[in-house]
């Protein structure tokens, strides 16, 4: 039987449909009570007002369920607060090789540090600049690449 | 009203309506980056709303949640600051108000992260990171219009001259509650200051301080807002899809 957490972690963000939520960092625990199967799956979100996060717990049920675990709840929590340095080197290639630059790592004192080198996820070139700060999703900017003309989504570091 | 409860709403129902006004722009922004960028930040005042509100609900403990406190008060009711309800006039008005709301949001969330109640702090933790950004955004657009053409930095002195007296009220004692407001102003006032000195505008002289958004006495403007944004949910009370 496939486990609870095997089973929560498989669960792709479904508006960054190439990572799972195990990748992002959203995953933040998975507890099974060994007496009586109930399963516990805790999350937080990337960003407060993120649009994803029922679809999110719908299909955690989902899959949990479909594990064999039918009593699933799915808690919430907000603290300590999500940051992009959770996102797994697993899932910054999978970003990358989807053509998202990943986001550059966030200094300790919780301020977002201006970033110079995105490097283009289709070519590498570091001579990029950003076309807006807000992006398709709450987690990303746009940005495009001045070596190979093309236009990037960009994982804010927060 | 009790303390933290009072204090809790008052700072939800500030994210709301600012919420409900960016939305506004939706289509109508002066280009498509800042229609998305309004949008985004928006959405970021949705969800700092959403948990206020649960956690306001919780403290009163009278059986409302979020949807009942935003969806079926009136006017009266709502503790919001006056500056959030004010229409959002042109761009350069729509980025004063950001920029005052945004300088205030900061500190207030930053030292809400640090204060002895857990959920507070959980939700000033989260939020802060948002509000670094929104100010980023604001000041940006503050300084490239009030450092740019004559027209635009005309436009920008209005807009910051306009919105201006509303700021005072962010600041009003609030004795008990977690964070006193009254101990955000020096932060404040050096972000908008700098901010200003850079875009080449000037401090309007404090004179009216127009007041009464935390005793629930707020401008006419707030209940066309509520009209537009509640009426689906008065229509179809419970209603699902």
């Amino acid at each position: 039987m496939t486990t609870a957490r095997d089973a929560a972690a498989t669960v792709v963000d479904p508006e960054i449909r190439v990572v799972t939520i195990d990748d992002l960092g959203i995953l933040r625990s998975v507890e099974e009570d060994p007496g009586t199967g109930r399963v516990v799956v805790t999350i937080t979100p990337t960003y407060t007002g993120c649009p994803a996060m029922d679809v999110i717990r719908a299909d955690i049920r989902r899959a949990v369920v479909a594990a064999g675990h039918p009593d699933v709840e799915v808690r919430t929590v907000h603290s300590p607060a999500w940051s992009t340095d959770w996102i797994t080197d697993a899932g910054r290639a999978k970003l990358a090789a989807a053509g998202i630059a990943p986001p550059a790592p966030v200094r300790r004192d919780g301020v977002v540090p201006l970033t110079l080198a995105v490097r283009c996820p289709r070519c590498g070139s570091p001579e990029t600049e950003q076309l807006s700060r807000f992006g398709s999703t709450a987690c990303k900017a746009l940005w495009r690449c001045r070596a190979c003309c093309e236009p990037f989504d960009h994982v804010k570091a927060l | 009203m009790n303390g933290p409860f009072a204090f809790t709403l008052g700072l939800g129902d500030d994210a709301l309506i600012a919420a409900q006004r960016l939305a506004e722009w939706t289509t109508h922004a002066p280009e498509m980056e800042e229609d998305i960028a309004l949008a985004n930040i928006a959405l970021d005042q949705l969800g700092a709303a959403r948990l206020l509100l649960s956690y306001a609900a919780e403290l009163e403990g009278a059986g409302r949640d979020e949807d009942a406190l935003a969806y079926l008060r009136d006017d009266r009711e709502f503790r919001n600051c006056l500056l959030v309800e004010q229409p959002n006039g042109d761009f350069a008005v729509t980025m004063a108000k950001l920029l005052v709301l945004s300088a205030y949001q900061l500190p207030l969330y930053t030292a809400l992260a640090g204060c002895a109640d857990e959920r507070l702090a959980a939700i000033g933790a989260k939020t802060r990171k948002e509000s670094a950004y929104h100010l980023d955004h604001a000041a940006l657009w503050v300084r490239r219009l009030g450092d740019g053409t004559d027209e635009a930095h005309r436009r920008m002195q209005a807009g910051i001259d306009q919105v201006w007296p509303y700021a005072h009220e962010l600041f009003a004692a609030q004795p008990g509650a977690p964070v006193d407001p009254a101990t955000l102003r020096g932060d404040f006032d050096s972000t908008v200051a700098a901010v200003l000195a850079e875009a080449t505008l000037t401090l309007p002289e404090s004179g009216w301080v127009p007041a009464g958004g935390r005793d629930g006495v707020h401008t006419e403007h707030l209940s066309f807002l509520l009209a537009e944004m509640q009426v689906l949910h008065r229509a179809h009370p419970g209603a699902r899809w």
